[in-house]
């Protein structure tokens, strides 16, 4: 079982990379990584965000959802309950970390209706997972996704230096940036069949 | 009061600061492009004589394909078109030393174009480029047109042989059948050792012939064009690692010489992970970059759904030579953090 949750985890977090592989996330993935700074809180909030809401999802899934056949309802019970979470989560850190707040504020509204945030649960509750394969996919998840975001981040840091076309400077060179990075994650297809 | 200074602060040129290296030298990118391409001339040779006429046919379509796209994207960038200092080339000859000799010839244009135009010149042209050209045109040739791509066919020595059996490379039969099946093609492991080495099997143009791409290889690092800090780390754990986990009999039983000799790892190591503008700088880093680069060629081959993992591996270590350079460069001794001031 404890290889299972370990085949898991590296399977989320590199062959089936949330931004390389199933290219969910993308909003937050340029909005973040313009600045090393925010790719880094950003991973941390990201990854802690869809731990715990994983984990309670799936209690709210076992124990609510599946016996009493509200099966039909997922998408909406766990958008409310990663909203309720992110709305708390919001106020604590408004409260404890405001300089953290000011400058992911923004990034923590987006959160709420995140794709990523939203397909774990999803998958957790698709694949019928247990307690700690739903956890080892959210850290995977969250940890391959900061992942993303970091290496996104220098290098766009570097290519703030280059001498990128005048119609391709920003956002554009962004995306064919990641087009390739995704084309060299390819190189890991096929490792692991979950 | 403020106000007047501000303006004229903006108004102040531009330094603009060309592409190093800046000391002065007698090198110049130019020449270190033509000698780097010099250096490759065995292998190339190594090819046409293995490969015959398809193998000049790919290699002239990606060198006039590579120079026509520079010349072009210069001309629609309206800067100024410099063909002669040899970048071009060399990414034309690198990709057509990774692609296979019986290619349709639109692949080595498709992969050509790719390189220079997308993964060159949309970053900024020479010396910003974050993934090394030749690469990104093989590896989107390679997803493109899988099944072209991994048809190999066996070397023949007539030079106008129009007929080739098509045929798998050591790694895939590896891969596939087991070591075995390649000790009864091959007989003994010396047969076995002796034609990888000279660079009679299938494979790609330039993988093929160790001997060939060493001799180019110890030329570069005798000139100290490359150092040793990326390939001998990339090369050894790729052996190492290959050894431990590579044998069908337990840990240890994995034939690191094979491994270490067949598929693209020394042109690969030696030529295009050496690359100054996509590897690290730093020279810790380049352990650490070879090092990895060396664990994830291991971990494609022996896990992965591709029977080669080397170009994938450079690719990948490309996105993180950034963070590596960032995370491993040297403490600037001397200097005070200012209490109260943003970094």
């Amino acid at each position: 079982m404890w290889q299972h949750v370990l085949t898991i985890f590296i399977a989320s977090a590199l062959i089936n990379n949330f931004v390389f592989s199933r290219y969910l996330g993308l909003c937050i993935f340029f909005g973040v990584t313009k600045r090393m700074e925010t790719a880094v809180g950003m991973s941390f909030t990201f990854t802690a965000v869809m731990l715990i809401q994983a984990v309670l999802n799936w209690i709210i899934y076992t124990y609510v959802m599946v016996p009493y056949h509200l099966g039909f309802l997922k998408i909406v019970i766990f958008i409310g309950t990663v909203a309720a979470f992110v709305q708390a989560a919001d106020t604590i850190m408004k409260k404890v970390a405001p300089a953290l707040y000011y400058k992911l504020g923004i990034y923590l509204a987006l959160i709420v209706t995140n794709c990523v945030i939203l397909a774990v649960p999803l998958l957790n509750a698709d694949e019928n997972y247990g307690l700690f394969e739903s956890m080892a996919l959210a850290l995977g998840s969250g940890l391959g996704f900061s992942l993303a975001l970091i290496i996104m981040a220098s290098i766009r840091e570097k290519l703030e230096l280059a001498d990128v076309p005048k119609s391709f400077q920003g956002l554009p060179i962004s995306f064919v940036l990641t087009g390739l990075i995704a084309l060299a994650f390819l190189g890991f297809s096929g490792m692991i069949t979950l | 009061m403020e106000a007047p200074a501000l303006v004229q602060a903006k108004e102040q040129p531009k330094l603009i600061v060309s592409i190093g290296p800046h000391m002065h030298d007698e090198e110049s990118t130019a020449k270190i492009m033509w000698t780097v391409s010099g250096a490759l001339i065995p292998a190339s040779l190594m090819s046409v004589y293995y490969f015959g006429m398809p193998a000049v046919m790919v290699i002239l379509v990606c060198l006039v394909t590579s120079l026509l796209a520079e010349a072009g994207m210069q001309w629609l960038l309206k800067k100024p078109i410099t063909l002669s200092d040899g970048s071009a080339f060399l990414t034309g000859l690198l990709l057509a030393l990774n692609l296979p000799a019986n290619a349709p010839l639109y692949i080595p244009f498709v992969g050509s174009v790719v390189a220079i135009m997308i993964a060159k010149h949309l970053f900024g042209g020479l010396g910003y480029n974050i993934f090394n050209p030749a690469l990104v045109g093989r590896a989107f040739v390679l997803v493109s047109f899988a099944k072209i791509m991994t048809t190999f066919v066996a070397p023949v020595t007539t030079f106008m042989a129009l007929d080739a059996k098509t045929t798998a490379t050591p790694l895939v039969i590896l891969k596939e059948e087991g070591i075995a099946r390649l000790l009864e093609i091959y007989h003994t492991k010396a047969a076995l050792y002796q034609d990888l080495f000279v660079g009679n099997r299938a494979g790609s143009l330039g993988e093929t012939s160790v001997a060939a791409l060493l001799l180019g290889a110890a030329f570069l690092l005798m000139k100290r064009y490359i150092t040793w800090h990326v390939p001998i780390p990339f090369i050894a754990t790729v052996g190492i690692l290959t050894w431990i986990f590579g044998g069908h009999d337990g840990l240890m039983t994995g034939d690191p010489l094979l491994h270490m000799m067949s598929g693209g790892l020394i042109l690969g190591a030696f030529f295009m992970a050496t690359d100054y503008v996509t590897g690290p700088s730093v020279r810790s880093a380049q352990i650490v970059f070879g090092i990895c680069a060396g664990a994830l060629t291991v971990l494609i081959r022996l896990k992965g759904g591709y029977p080669e993992g080397v170009m994938f591996a450079i690719l990948l270590m490309n996105c993180f030579a950034p963070l590596l350079d960032r995370a491993m460069r040297s403490r600037v001794f001397g200097k005070a953090e200012a209490k109260g001031v943003k970094k």
